[in-house]
């Protein structure tokens, strides 16, 4: 059974994988533009700076779903003290600081033109920056804390506690006024998108986890080349 | 089911993540005022003291019918449907201004009812339609 989990192994499945992720990627992204930048309508009141949704909503999801990911699984390292756990944490981390960055770059483009100004210390705003800062903490305190049982103890808090971030930054437009609009999209109701602007948005979603599950692969045989080269035949 | 080390650690992370929640809590209740990036007119009203060298962002619709263009300011009405405020304004409009949608005034208030602002910043809702929806739904 635990054959099937020794390193070498999954390098190569991973290796494999990788390339047919890359191929669904690019695939997906190819028909994601076409349809939000040509094919999906203009916005009744924002016309074609409606367009810069496809890029900024799906980012956002996918940086807090990273992040909750992250969150989770550092739960469980603290818990079970599983080292494989923090490695697939710590290869998530890189694509979700780029899709926070992306998500507040691209909400700085879309703010000018509509709001009237590049940026705005809303509480949705100011808290996806904090997302931002903890992103860049976690990611550091493998680089700055050399001692591997140390350096994973920190990174798991940063990740737990950081994790109270989370449900603020989803709640922070119902809680507070915010200059950022409320959630159009809920579980329970009806969608304030119309459905021919729901298309391209799903499609760029599904592009944007992709191409986080391609970065995560490829972090992840990093690290277990790392591992490798240490001369350790597990973790 | 699992060990004592175990069961030890699951208690000591709920207890610290609860005394964390609660902090988190505590902190953004109290600091609540610097939260909220504008207030609505009605709150205005409810001040128990204006600063008059204070800067106020205030929030709401604009009202229909309110917009008064001259040649060198604009002057509308914020409403939240309980209160209203006059605004006077003069420099760059943002695109999304519009009568009945949202709006964030910042500036010095004059009086309860009168705010002379530096920076309007239009503040749009959640809802995205194409063009020919939108008429379709004017017309029910």
């Amino acid at each position: 059974m635990f054959e099937y989990f020794n390193p070498y192994r999954i390098f190569k499945i991973n290796s494999i994988l990788q390339k047919i992720i890359f191929f669904c990627f690019i695939l997906v992204l190819s028909i994601g533009l076409v349809e939000a930048l040509f094919l999906s309508p203009e916005d009744y009141l924002q016309k074609d700076s409606v367009r810069i949704m496809y890029v900024h909503v799906p980012a956002a999801w996918i940086s807090l779903g990273i992040f909750s990911t992250i969150a989770f699984l550092s739960i469980s390292v603290f818990i079970f003290k599983n080292k494989n756990l923090i490695l697939i944490s710590k290869s998530l981390a890189p694509s979700g600081i780029l899709f926070t960055l992306i998500a507040l770059v691209t909400g700085s483009i879309w703010g000018k033109p509509t709001w009237g100004t590049w940026w705005a210390w809303d509480a949705r705003i100011t808290s996806m920056l904090v997302l931002l800062i903890l992103y860049a903490l976690y990611l550091l305190s493998f680089r700055i804390f050399k001692d591997q049982v140390r350096s994973n103890k920190i990174s798991s808090m940063i990740a737990i506690f950081g994790a109270i971030n989370i449900p603020v930054i989803k709640f922070s437009v119902d809680w507070w006024n915010t200059l950022h609009q409320p959630a159009s999209i809920s579980l329970t109701e009806k969608s304030a998108i119309h459905s021919s602007m729901l298309v391209p948005l799903v499609i760029m979603t599904a592009a944007f986890a992709l191409f986080s599950v391609l970065i995560f692969l490829m972090k992840y045989n990093t690290e277990l080349i790392k591992i490798k080269n240490k001369g350790l035949k597990r973790l | 089911m699992y060990g004592k080390k175990v069961k030890l650690r699951i208690l000591f992370l709920s207890l610290i993540l609860a005394v964390l929640i609660l902090t988190v809590f505590l902190v953004l209740k109290s600091l609540e005022e610097n939260v909220v990036y504008f207030i609505s007119p009605s709150e205005i009203k409810e001040l128990g003291e204006i600063d008059y060298n204070k800067k106020y962002r205030v929030g709401g619709m604009v009202k229909k019918n309110s917009v008064n263009m001259s040649a060198d300011y604009v002057k509308f009405i914020i409403t939240d449907f309980k209160s209203e405020i006059s605004v006077k304004y003069s420099g760059v409009i943002p695109n999304l201004f519009i009568e009945e949608k949202g709006v964030v005034a910042e500036g010095f208030l004059k009086d309860r009812n009168f705010l002379e602002a530096s920076k309007i910043l239009a503040k749009h809702d959640e809802n995205y339609m194409p063009p020919e929806v939108k008429e379709a739904l004017k017309e029910k």
